[in-house]
């Protein structure tokens, strides 16, 4: 091999100054989600400053202690947890199917999940059964991955086909939902009506386990697919050129969304967008190399729905936003902002 | 070399590829040529292992490429489709370094990174390095396709009409590109295309190809001939011969019910 030249090392050395960026761009998410929990722990009935924060979650005992504990933490948590495997999802969703309106809500697994949901509402009866409700959805958000991953085995179908399978079951699971919200009492109707809001308030320690658990486990191996993720951009038979297995890939790529989808939401009920802005917030910043946009997406989403919950209980106090609406309220806004202002035309 | 064995590829139930023979050999550029529908890009994919055959072989180096891993495959055969729409922002070097991908682990290493340099570098391409791909002209991503395919160090390129949408100038300058490498990196090019006056002037075979089938095939002067292709378009045409490459002047189309 020759030696390198002058172009080849500058070369080289850009793109390693943009990896550079991407991996800054990690940190800073990182560091802002650190900031976005401390905050949300502050905030509440009884307000504290970050350094009384600080203290009662690792030395105080006592009162401030429980507060922190018992009822602050798991919901700031949770809510965290939920923007990560959200934003993780929709950038899946996204990548394998090749489509920037690809989500886990226009695919039809979010309204899957409330369709488990309300089934379980009205007729085992929902109140406190949380792992009910939570077991139902999960497990109808999960039937609906498979629902695309069928129709896509059957027919080797087009990534334009599992979009076309995964709005057709929307409709039909929210057609569903509508008929027995029609059906139920106005109690039952009430509850339903509250699980497609989003609630953080029902989380307790127990449940954040399990969703950590759900949306954990699939993320060692989406990681490892980052780069395959890449050669999708430039189309199926692209990638198939470059040694990917693209069924194979698309495959998982609906298991491990669906996967993540389900345990963000099946606790909390449906908040909604941040699994598609949080994919394009981060894509306009670092691009789309799948090795950074995955996690980066993730952080991000974490940081916006944290801080739709944060501000969800203080700007109505004492009065509590839901967490789907206030999401959407930051979000919207925000997606718009980056609308206009970009540069480059992909969608 | 490259080999084509009795290929056939059915859609839907009926015949798109009939017994298709081919051979490529390396320093060798062959160009397949062929009215629309004939089933050149069928052939192109079917070869890069995109489509899978309904019988027949190909056989790289007498290995064939059926048992042969995707990753394997694509360390031998770089394959450039027609077209690339890419839906997420992409630069230029990402675009080449994806290349890389065949020899990869699951992420670029430092040689992955300088080779994909090298080529940007070797094609001229340094410039438009970290410009985003939307931003280049038809020409210019052209190139940056075959720079990609370039990346996979193979040693046979597949090009489905690399020239269709450039303009005189650009359509030149890639397959000047192309018959360089062919012959100072020894690969063989297997290339459709539609203009027969560039297929004349810069390749060493070429085959019709018609319905499915090979109709003829040989050296330029051999190939290019009025009978040919009355027979294979359906057009009456003037070949003169200049500057030793055979060139086409159309004349009319002749009508389906004409005898050849």
């Amino acid at each position: 091999m020759p030696a390198m030249n002058a172009t080849v090392e500058t070369l080289c050395r850009r793109y390693r100054e943009r990896t550079g960026y991407k991996v800054l761009f990690l940190c800073l998410s990182t560091a802002l989600l650190a900031v976005a929990i401390i905050a949300g722990l502050s905030t509440g009935a009884s307000g504290l400053s970050p350094a009384e924060t600080m203290r009662a979650l690792f030395r105080e005992t006592g009162r401030t202690h429980s507060i922190i504990w018992m009822l602050r933490l798991p919901r700031v948590l949770m809510a965290a947890l939920v923007g990560f495997g959200l934003g993780i999802a929709g950038t899946v969703f996204q990548a394998i199917l090749r489509n920037p309106l690809a989500s886990p809500f226009t695919l039809g697994v979010g309204s899957a999940a409330g369709f488990g949901a309300v089934t379980v509402i009205l007729f085992l009866g929902g109140g406190f059964q949380i792992y009910r409700v939570a077991g139902s959805a999960f497990a109808a958000a999960m039937v609906s991955g498979f629902l695309i991953l069928a129709v896509a085995r059957m027919k080797r179908a087009s990534a334009e086909t599992m979009i076309l399978t995964g709005i057709a079951q929307m409709f039909l699971f929210s057609s569903l939902t509508s008929l027995f919200q029609y059906m139920g009492t106005m109690e039952q109707v009430h509850e339903v009506v509250f699980w497609f809001f989003g609630s953080l308030s029902k989380a307790g320690w127990h449940e954040i386990g399990m969703a950590t658990v759900l949306i954990l486990a699939p993320l060692p191996l989406l990681l490892r697919r980052g780069w395959d993720f890449n050669l999708l951009a430039g189309g199926d038979e692209s990638a198939m050129a470059l040694g990917v297995d693209v069924e194979r890939l698309r495959m998982w790529g609906v298991i491990a969304g669906s996967l993540m989808t389900a345990g963000s939401i099946c606790f909390t009920g449906v908040i909604g967008f941040v699994g598609l802005v949080a994919p394009h917030i981060t894509r306009m910043v670092i691009g789309s190399d799948h090795r950074f946009l995955l996690p980066a997406a993730g952080l991000v989403g974490a940081v916006v729905v944290v801080a739709a919950d944060t501000l969800g209980r203080t700007l109505w106090t004492p009065r509590v936003i839901p967490i789907g609406i206030m999401t959407s309220f930051i979000g919207v806004p925000f997606f718009f902002y980056l609308l206009l202002r970009r540069t480059r035309e992909y969608w | 070399m490259l080999q084509v064995l009795n290929l056939a590829f059915n859609y839907n139930g009926s015949p798109i590829l009939k017994g298709v023979d081919i051979d490529v050999r390396k320093g060798r550029m062959v160009t397949l040529a062929g009215p629309n529908g004939a089933g050149k890009t069928t052939l192109l994919k079917c070869i890069a292992g995109i489509l899978e055959p309904a019988g027949g072989a190909v056989l790289i180096e007498s290995q064939d490429a059926g048992d042969m891993h995707r990753k394997e495959l694509a360390r031998r055969l770089g394959y450039v489709p027609q077209s690339e729409t890419l839906r997420f922002p992409m630069t230029v070097f990402e675009t080449v370094l994806t290349g890389r991908s065949p020899h990869m682990a699951w992420r670029p290493s430092r040689k992955d990174l300088e080779y994909s340099a090298r080529i940007i570098e070797e094609m001229n391409l340094g410039d438009l390095a970290m410009r985003d791909m939307d931003s280049l002209s038809g020409g210019q991503a052209q190139k940056v396709l075959l720079a990609k395919a370039l990346a996979q160090e193979p040693d046979y390129l597949l090009l489905d009409e690399p020239t269709s949408s450039l303009d005189l100038h650009h359509q030149l300058e890639v397959l000047e590109l192309v018959s360089g490498l062919v012959e100072t990196k020894e690969m063989g090019a297997l290339v459709a295309m539609h203009d027969l006056n560039l297929a004349a002037r810069f390749s060493h075979t070429i085959l019709l190809i018609r319905q499915g089938e090979i109709f003829c095939q040989g050296t330029p002067r051999e190939v290019i001939t009025p009978e040919n292709i009355h027979a294979v378009y359906r057009v009456e045409a003037v070949v003169r011969h200049g500057n030793g490459h055979p060139y086409v002047q159309p004349l009319r189309c002749v009508a389906d019910n004409e005898n050849a």
